[in-house]
């Protein structure tokens, strides 16, 4: 063969060719459902995640179905959603939100208890009321590990939007089965390209962001 | 004043950390508590600022049961150190001591400015305010509990063996401003440590506590020193308690013979009647080869001499 891996030509086509499968509208769909886990997630996260930290005893059985979920084959949920929501982001997005959970929960349970005993201490004997020791003292300190979560529910959220292909929702995964189906390689390495650059912009802002919002933190060495 | 009006404190699981403690801590002194660990003195000083609340008896600040105010507007009104200092890792050191002025409602820089002010009062150069808790030394952070404790002029300090994790020189540093600190503000503070020689450094009054959280002994620490209760409190005294209790007896009153021809503040121990205890001038006169503890004034003039004798006789009282 001496059709060379990639066909520039084939991406400059593509790229923005304004139908449904260009690389452009792929790429977008690709965010949107990657985002919007990740963001739900957090959002969910954090109330049953305090909660958890609240109330140990839901700790461990709040663990223990998110494991199980994650543990639950993408394309079985995928399936079980079909009947629901149809061919849509929406079935993509749902069980992407249920898998961010089972990394963030956690991760805001630790990052609560990563406050120090005596420094949850020191607040109270200073006369801070519940809510707002909450929000101006553990929230704060629990930032840094709730970053470190977000990253790999960020990260994964990424790649595993490309499973979504296999119901016709998978943002840039299109270009892997196309790709294979014609055996054709270049969308495949495009697909791979962009699917690893997204994750790592992703990860370098959270990074940013933590430099930003926790200059307070400890520098690991 | 704080009176602890036959306080018993038994946790859920059935431990007595403190058993029917009655005293009285007086206002504008250092009241400390001391005993071995386990013995109730943690339990006892968060009863006063409603950390922890009493099974039974009751804490009294001014004459008012502490249960009957509003834990968080008591707090307010309580300085807290803790031995770990407590410094919110996320907050600068400006902000860390400005935290219960600005919960009390003070406006920002009013209460940066107080911050400023008590960082200058605990000895901290004020380079460190912008700083953040992980960028400062263990004593450092223990300069900034003790200022931030003091922000809003709480007329109470409770300081749960604020000193203990640092090293011995730096824990003298500490100790020496604090009785420095507390000739100027006079606040009627609580002082919890397990370090007997702390104790009586610090406190103007001693109770000392015994594990199963009685008091054995509340005593100003010249008088334990001398007059230990029970075996109890002496074996806690420790050894050379002769010794240590000159410490708390003023020279002032040792009859001075006038200075031999000859002998100078060169080559003798000198001590200063005005300011010195019995066991500096004994001190003094051990380190003497004809025995003389030289006393001096302010000015390093020869006041007179004290024998060895002599001072064995004072000593003994
Ligand atoms: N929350 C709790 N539940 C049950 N027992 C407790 C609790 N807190 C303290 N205790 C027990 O009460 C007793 C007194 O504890 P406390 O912390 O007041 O002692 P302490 O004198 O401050 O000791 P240390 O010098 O080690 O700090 C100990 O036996 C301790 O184990
Ligand atoms: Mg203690």
């Amino acid at each position: 063969m001496d059709e060379p891996l990639v066909r520039w030509d084939w991406i400059a086509r593509n790229w923005d060719n304004g139908g449904p499968t260009s690389v452009k509208v792929l790429l977008e769909n690709h965010i949107v459902m990657a985002f919007v886990p990740v963001v739900a997630g957090l959002l969910i996260a954090i109330p049953l995640g305090l909660a958890c930290a609240r109330y140990r005893w839901l700790y461990q059985p709040t663990v223990g179905i998110m494991n199980v979920v994650y543990s639950l084959p993408s394309l079985a949920l995928f399936s079980i959603l079909l009947s629901v929501t149809g061919l849509t982001q929406t079935t993509v997005i749902i069980p992407l939100t249920l898998f961010s959970l089972a990394v963030l929960i956690p991760a805001v349970v630790d990052g609560m208890r990563s406050v120090p005993d005596h420094v949850r201490q020191s607040a109270v004997a200073m006369g801070f009321q519940p809510y707002r020791r909450l929000v101006s003292v553990e929230l704060p300190i629990a930032v840094p590990v709730v970053l470190a979560g977000l990253r790999v529910a960020a990260v994964s959220s990424i790649s595993l939007v490309s499973v979504g292909a296999l119901i016709g929702q998978g943002g840039l995964g299109y270009l892997f089965i196309d790709g294979w189906q014609r055996q054709f390689y270049t969308p495949i390495v495009v697909g791979i390209v962009l699917v690893v650059a997204l994750a790592l912009v992703a990860d370098l802002v959270i990074i940013a962001a933590q430099r930003l919002l926790t200059p307070w933190a400890r520098r690991r060495a | 004043m704080i009176t602890f009006d036959g306080v018993t404190k038994r946790y859920a699981d059935g431990t007595v950390a403190v058993d029917d403690l009655s005293l009285e801590v007086p206002t504008g002194a250092i009241t400390v508590f001391v005993g071995p660990s386990g013995c109730g003195k943690t339990t006892s000083l968060r009863m006063i600022n409603r950390m922890i609340d009493p099974s039974q008896g009751r804490v009294l600040l001014d004459g008012k049961d502490v249960t009957t105010v509003d834990p968080a507007t008591l707090r307010r009104g309580i300085g807290y150190v803790i031995q770990q200092a407590g410094l919110f890792p996320h907050r600068r050191i400006v902000d860390n001591v400005a935290t219960v002025p600005l919960l009390l409602g003070w406006d920002k820089k009013k209460a940066r400015d107080r911050a400023m002010e008590l960082l200058e009062r605990v000895g901290l150069d004020p380079k460190m305010a912008r700083r953040y808790p992980f960028q400062l030394s263990g004593g450092q952070q223990q300069r900034v509990g003790v200022a931030r404790a003091l922000a809003a002029d709480p007329p109470v300090l409770l300081m749960d063996e604020p000193f203990s994790a640092v090293d011995p020189i730096v824990r003298a540093s500490l100790q020496e401003e604090l009785l420095r600190l507390q000739s100027e503000l006079h606040k009627t503070i609580v002082f919890v440590t397990h370090d007997i020689d702390e104790a009586v450094k610090l406190g103007d009054t001693v109770a000392v506590l015994r594990v199963g959280g009685k008091l054995a002994q509340i005593a100003a620490p010249a008088d334990l020193l001398s007059g230990p209760a029970d075996d109890f409190v002496r074996e806690f005294l420790g050894r050379d308690r002769g010794i240590r209790r000159l410490g708390f007896v003023p020279a002032k009153d040792l009859a001075l013979d006038p200075a031999p021809e000859g002998v100078t503040p060169e080559g003798h121990g000198t001590f200063n009647p005005a300011r010195d205890s019995l066991r500096a001038a004994l001190d003094a006169a051990l380190l003497s080869p004809d025995g003389l503890a030289v006393a001096v004034d302010d000015d390093g003039r020869v006041l007179g001499v004290v024998g060895q004798a002599a001072l064995v006789g004072a000593a003994r009282g």
